[in-house]
């Protein structure tokens, strides 16, 4: 297949047909860049969708006391639900096959202040398990623990910006700080990738919280893990579960859309993955037209090429060149100019893509723009393909025809 | 063997051409045949010893080889001096010798011109002429054809034509040129 000779001819029949060379070479050059570019800004399209929910455990449940609205058992309506230290227990013996982690959580308001100086920051009363579900990652210490839950600990576990807005670089492990009127020992910080709002707050043990409160059994909202591994119509049946149990238990009519309220985090990823794949047919549609374009542009030269030639062609073909000969010189050219400026195509695309403001697309709702190394050199050796295709049908008919023919061509 | 035929036979160096794959005819072609044409049907692209260089290629002889070949063919025309330069860069009566030249390089049995001064004015169609027949008297056989009678006198033997068929074939009395 190698023919030095050949390839000689060829590098000639380019070099002194610059124009020829430049049009076919800029069609398909542009065709993969077109497609690089609206494939890679689609993808950053679904990365920045797909970040919005991946960041957290996609295996929790929460569940939301709040006010009936309708009258049961007995109950007036506009009672508010209040779930106790009980209502978890017995939830965690119903489903203990089931679920993972449960994590009863406390909103607190307390005033925060570290010797003369006071901060605004969120608190949360959780359980260790928290730690897994938000996906807290410890930089110091330790996280708050089944011990502090126990014994009611005054220990807080705080998170990295926190660390940094009151300690300013000093070490902040061991040293106390007030919640409150209370004082509570700093046991450990946390990093959470996110972003910034988990990183601002203050995780204390749930039970300790109770302790302040005067004693009180109440919990607020509570989170639930379940086996990663469960398919999305399992979570939600296991949600349903949970929610009837919970309202036979608290005296809830059943077609309460209130009083007790659950959010299923593995089902909202599910439908937002449904956009994100509703997007991807899109971006897919928009990649496949730019290719079909770039094919029918590289189609429409190789046709006006191989006219162009045929008076040349016949020359050849009447000073004794075989069809084969003919066939494969214009072959062998296609598939270079093709080859090389695809390539080329492809390569300026991806640097543009990468040299893209990053900050500046995610305006647009566009992260890490970027297409897949194997998504891009498939397209440019498809689009190769169709190039050589499209040149193999012109080039078969003028290597056919009478070279008296060809020679009247003018 | 550049076209179709409409009837009869034809047979070359006991060959019947009629009927024959792509593939043999390029072979006779490249082998037996030179053209030359009215419309000279030189590659643009390429510079007068490219040209002549072509049907060599075809023969599969390496690119030096090709060029001292084809160098000696264009000095055997006169036109050593500009091998380098393009068609368009060449008088009509040039670009005609380069055609010769072209059609002499593979060493064919026969050398088929089709109305060589067809596209050039007396003066230099006899230059063309005279270097046809300096190439007859080396011995090669040439086929002519033309419309123009002063022209076909200045062959060996004349068929005529009329309306595709032959109506006279005769031998004549060669209308030699001398000093063009």
């Amino acid at each position: 297949m190698f023919n030095i000779e050949r390839w000689k001819e060829i590098f000639q029949s380019i070099q002194k047909n610059k124009l020829r060379t430049a049009l076919s070479g800029m069609t398909v050059s542009l065709g993969i860049l077109i497609f690089i570019i609206l494939f890679g800004l689609g993808e950053g399209l679904k990365n920045s969708y797909s970040d919005l929910f991946l960041n957290n455990a996609n295996n929790v449940i929460y569940i939301y006391p709040g006010k009936t609205t309708k009258p049961y058992g007995g109950f007036k309506t506009n009672r508010r639900i209040e779930l106790k230290n009980a209502d978890i227990d017995a939830l965690k013996q119903e489903f203990s096959s089931s679920i993972e982690y449960v994590n009863p959580s406390l909103f607190v308001s307390e005033p925060i202040s570290y010797g003369l100086e006071s901060f605004t920051f969120e608190i949360s009363a959780v359980s260790p398990s928290n730690q897994l579900i938000e996906k807290h990652v410890l930089m110091k210490g330790r996280y708050i623990n089944e011990k502090d839950i126990k014994e009611k600990n005054k220990v807080v576990t705080i998170g990295r910006l926190v660390a940094r807005d009151i300690f300013k670089g000093d070490d902040p492990i061991g040293k106390f700080i007030n919640l409150g009127s209370r004082s509570f020992k700093i046991v450990g910080v946390f990093q959470d990738t996110s972003g910034d709002t988990e990183e601002n707050k203050l995780i204390i043990p749930y039970t300790t919280r109770q302790q302040i409160l005067k004693g009180t059994d109440v919990v607020g909202t509570v989170g639930i893990t379940f086996d990663q591994s469960w398919s999305g119509s399992q979570a939600v049946k296991l949600s349903d579960n949970i929610k009837s149990f919970l309202k036979k238990r608290k005296s809830v009519d059943p077609t309460d859309p209130s009083g007790i309220r659950i959010r299923n985090v593995a089902d909202e990823i599910d439908r937002s993955l449904q956009f994100a794949n509703a997007l991807q047919i899109i971006v897919t549609f928009v990649g496949i037209g730019t290719l079909i374009a770039g094919i029918i542009g590289i189609s429409n030269i190789m046709v006006f090429i191989v006219k162009e030639r045929t008076k040349e062609l016949g020359i050849r073909k009447a000073l004794g060149a075989e069809p084969n000969e003919i066939i494969k010189m214009i072959l062998t050219e296609s598939i270079f100019i093709t080859a090389i400026s695809g390539f080329l195509g492809m390569v300026i695309g991806i640097i543009i893509l990468n040299s893209l403001d990053s900050s500046a697309l995610q305006e647009y709702f566009i992260t890490r723009a970027g297409v897949d190394l194997n998504i891009a050199f498939s397209a440019t050796i498809i689009l190769i393909i169709f190039g050589v295709i499209a040149g193999y049908i012109p080039a078969k008919r003028a290597a056919q025809i009478k070279p008296i023919v060809a020679l009247r061509d003018e | 063997m550049l076209d179709n035929s409409d009837q009869g036979t034809y047979d070359l160096d006991k060959i019947r051409i009629a009927n024959m794959d792509e593939k043999k005819a390029a072979n006779y072609r490249n082998k037996f045949l030179g053209f030359v044409f009215q419309s000279f049907n030189l590659i643009n692209y390429k510079n007068a010893l490219e040209n002549v260089a072509l049907p060599l290629y075809y023969q599969g002889i390496s690119r030096k080889e090709r060029q001292v070949i084809a160098l000696n063919y264009l000095g055997k025309v006169g036109l050593k001096d500009w091998s380098s330069h393009l068609p368009s860069e060449l008088s009509g009566g040039q670009k005609q010798r380069v055609a010769i030249a072209r059609a002499l390089a593979s060493n064919p049995k026969v050398l088929l011109a089709d109305e060589p001064t067809g596209a050039l004015d007396s003066k230099t169609s006899m230059e063309v002429m005279a270097l046809i027949q300096k190439i007859n008297n080396e011995g090669k056989t040439i086929l002519v054809v033309t419309h123009e009678q002063d022209i076909a006198e200045m062959c060996k033997r004349i068929v005529r034509l009329k309306d595709g068929v032959i109506v006279e074939d005769k031998k004549v009395k060669q209308n030699i040129i001398k000093n063009v």
